[in-house]
């Protein structure tokens, strides 16, 4: 789909929301260690890039990755395994919430250092190119990411080598606790500019502005256009992770909180549906969440002794560490 | 027969493998001019677009070259100085490295971080005489030190055709050696050689250090009988080839170009100690704890591992025990 199409827009938005939120439910009831960084609020940055986007294109998210991967075209099932350590995971239970992946749908991993991923996805996207092919990619980040020296590298080769990257900076007003005015000198479309990428600001909590945007951008791209930055304001509804659920900082003021979840892209999406389609795929959301934790939860764990396996794609084996 | 110079070695294998596979790519800083005299004459033979002249950006144009594995590429990235790899460690560490794992296996990143002119050059003091190999081997990537042409050829191959990243140092202290290889071929990486064949005690020597390590032999020829050990890879190490040499001389010195503290060294003799009951207390000549070298030539080689330390070394261990 690379036109408006606002019942799959809307489902892919319900369907992050519902994965966060059964997420979180499974977070609690200690079936994912470690917690996660809930996505809630910012789906239909994912939902609207990824609409404007085709199954070979490729994409890179960030810690805050799962609407990322499932707005690609990740299994919901094998994702939530995935959070839940399973063998039956996107990653065989190797990467969980931070390190999900899914090559076989161009999603080239979350990955959770910070402004890391805009050069690795400059690179293959490159490579791909240089294979004949007409591909782009998407890669995203938040607004801490843009004070990264790697990521204004990585700003300079792809616009160097007019490398069709969307660098997409989901700007939620703050790094965990750090506000954006805190830590953004200058702005963050005057980043890209510096380099001669056209940026553009769009409103990220309507999913289809945010595909219209990231349409425009592709088909420039795809055109023969270089990179381009989209900076989509967005806000975050929940903890920047879900261990401020029991730890609360102070940093966000309620109002600002009450504020920015006034504007739900789940409502604005799912307003523009009959009440009747949206109820339909809402259950057909349900469902295919209501399987994807039955899935997770019964496959099995890891056999501790296969703890080494895939560190090596050489078939070179390590030392292990025991006496 | 040939000749083969060490840089011309690196060249070859280079366009060998260029020709041989549409994948193999090479990154770097001022490589179409060969600025390091190692890619010369690639951009002629294979062009621009698969010789890349990169800004001074190592840490995107090192992740890049992750991006560019992830999708099919092999690239080599040529590094100008030793020292950029700290600046890089992220990007192979975190990302290079821990790809294939975090993934489940979903991935391989086959890329080679070549650094011609490692070590000491003299005269070009802390910022650019490092050798920090034992940092790679530290956190599990493939690491080769050759120190022949005939290695330099045939490790850069093999880490070209490596499904895994692999760093090659190619030391300064041998970057001019030649030496007459007839035809250069493909070395196994984790195999080590023993270059020089004794009885009574094994000299491990990383690098161009093996070229001082045989003449030490040869000096105390009439006194002992040293065997000299090259592991060509350090890691994965050729274990079993060390222990198979220290088994029967009973004794060991080792002889690195990397600083005390948790270098490659001290791995060594922990590792041999572990299996091997030895005649006398094992001996280890390297850079000080926490070197950084200073510009003075007499300075500068005086941090570096030497003959007289070396010698020095092994006649102890020879007295010992
Ligand atoms: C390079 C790096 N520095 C610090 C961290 C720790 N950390 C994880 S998320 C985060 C905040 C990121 O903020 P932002 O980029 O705005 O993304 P958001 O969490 O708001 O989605 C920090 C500091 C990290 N993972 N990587
Ligand atoms: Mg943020």
């Amino acid at each position: 789909m690379t036109g408006p199409d606002p019942a799959a827009l809307y489902r892919t938005v319900r369907l992050i929301r519902r994965f966060e939120e059964r997420a979180i439910e499974l977070v609690d009831a200690g079936e994912i260690v470690g917690g996660i960084h809930p996505y809630l609020g910012q789906e239909g940055i994912a939902a609207g890039v990824c609409a404007a986007l085709t199954a070979g294109d490729l994409v890179t998210g960030t810690h805050r990755g799962h609407g990322h991967v499932l707005a690609k075209g990740a299994d919901p099932a094998r994702m939530l395994a995935e959070l839940c350590g399973r063998v039956t995971g996107l990653n065989r239970g190797r990467g969980g919430s931070m390190h999900a992946a899914d090559f076989g749908v161009g999603v080239l991993g979350a990955n959770a250092i910070v402004g890391a991923a805009g050069a690795i996805l400059t690179g293959a996207v490159w490579e791909r190119r240089r294979r004949g092919t007409d591909l782009v990619g998407a890669t995203f980040f938040g607004d801490g990411a843009v004070n990264e020296g790697m990521l204004l590298e990585a700003f300079n080769l792809a616009a160097l080598w007019r490398v069709p990257v969307l660098f997409v900076c989901e700007n939620n007003g703050y790094a965990t606790t750090m506000p954006v005015a805190g830590a953004v000198a200058g702005t963050i479309a005057g980043r890209a500019e510096a380099f001669g990428m056209p940026a553009t600001a769009v409103d990220g909590q309507d999913p289809e502005t945010v595909r219209a945007a990231a349409a425009a951008a592709v088909a420039r791209m795809r055109a023969g256009g270089g990179p381009e930055l989209i900076e989509a304001h967005t806000y975050r509804f929940d903890a920047h992770h879900t261990f401020e659920h029991r730890v609360r900082l102070d940093y966000r003021p309620p109002q600002e909180v009450a504020d920015g979840r006034s504007r739900d892209p789940v409502e604005i999406a799912g307003g523009r549906l009959d009440p009747a389609t949206r109820a339909e795929i809402d259950a057909s959301v349900e469902a295919v969440l209501a399987a994807a934790v039955d899935f997770a939860l019964a496959g099995p764990h890891p056999d501790p002794a296969t703890a080494l396996d895939h560190l090596y794609a050489s078939g070179l084996t390590a030392r292990t560490g025991g006496g | 027969m040939p000749r083969l110079s060490y840089r011309r070695a690196l060249t070859r294998a280079l366009a060998d493998e260029m020709t041989r596979d549409e994948s193999v790519v090479v990154l770097g800083e001022d490589i179409r001019v060969a600025a390091a005299n190692v890619t010369t004459g690639l951009v002629k033979k294979f062009g621009p677009e698969r010789v890349r002249d990169t800004p001074l950006s190592e840490q995107a144009f090192t992740s890049f070259a992750t991006g560019a594995a992830l999708a099919g590429a092999r690239p080599v990235v040529e590094f100008q100085i030793p020292s950029l790899l700290f600046l890089v460690f992220e990007q192979i560490v975190n990302h290079a490295h821990k790809f294939p794992l975090m993934t489940g296996g979903q991935c391989a990143v086959p890329v080679t971080y070549l650094v011609p002119g490692s070590g000491s050059r003299t005269g070009w003091a802390g910022q650019h005489s490092d050798h920090p190999y034992a940092l790679f081997a530290h956190v599990g990537v493939t690491t080769v030190v050759p120190a022949t042409p005939a290695d330099a050829y045939g490790l850069l191959v093999s880490a070209i055709r490596c499904d895994d990243p692999v760093v090659v140092f190619a030391p300064a202290g041998a970057l001019d050696l030649r030496e007459d290889v007839a035809d250069p071929a493909p070395v196994p990486l984790g195999r080590g050689v023993v270059r020089r064949a004794g009885d009574d005690v094994t000299v491990v020597a990383v690098g161009h250090l093996v070229h001082e390590a045989l003449a030490v032999a040869e000096e105390l020829a009439g006194q002992a009988s040293v065997e000299v050990f090259d592991p060509r890879t350090l890691y994965p190490f050729d274990w079993d080839g060390l222990v198979d040499s220290v088994s029967r001389t009973g004794r060991l010195v080792v002889v690195d170009d990397g600083n005390r503290s948790c270098g490659i060294a001290g791995e060594i003799i922990a590792t041999v100690v572990e299996r091997v009951r030895l005649a006398a207390p094992p001996r280890r000549v390297t850079r000080p704890d926490g070197a950084v070298l200073p510009f003075a030539p007499a300075l500068d080689r005086a941090v570096q591992p030497g003959r007289d330390q070396l010698t020095a070394a092994i006649q102890l261990t020879l007295k010992d025990g």
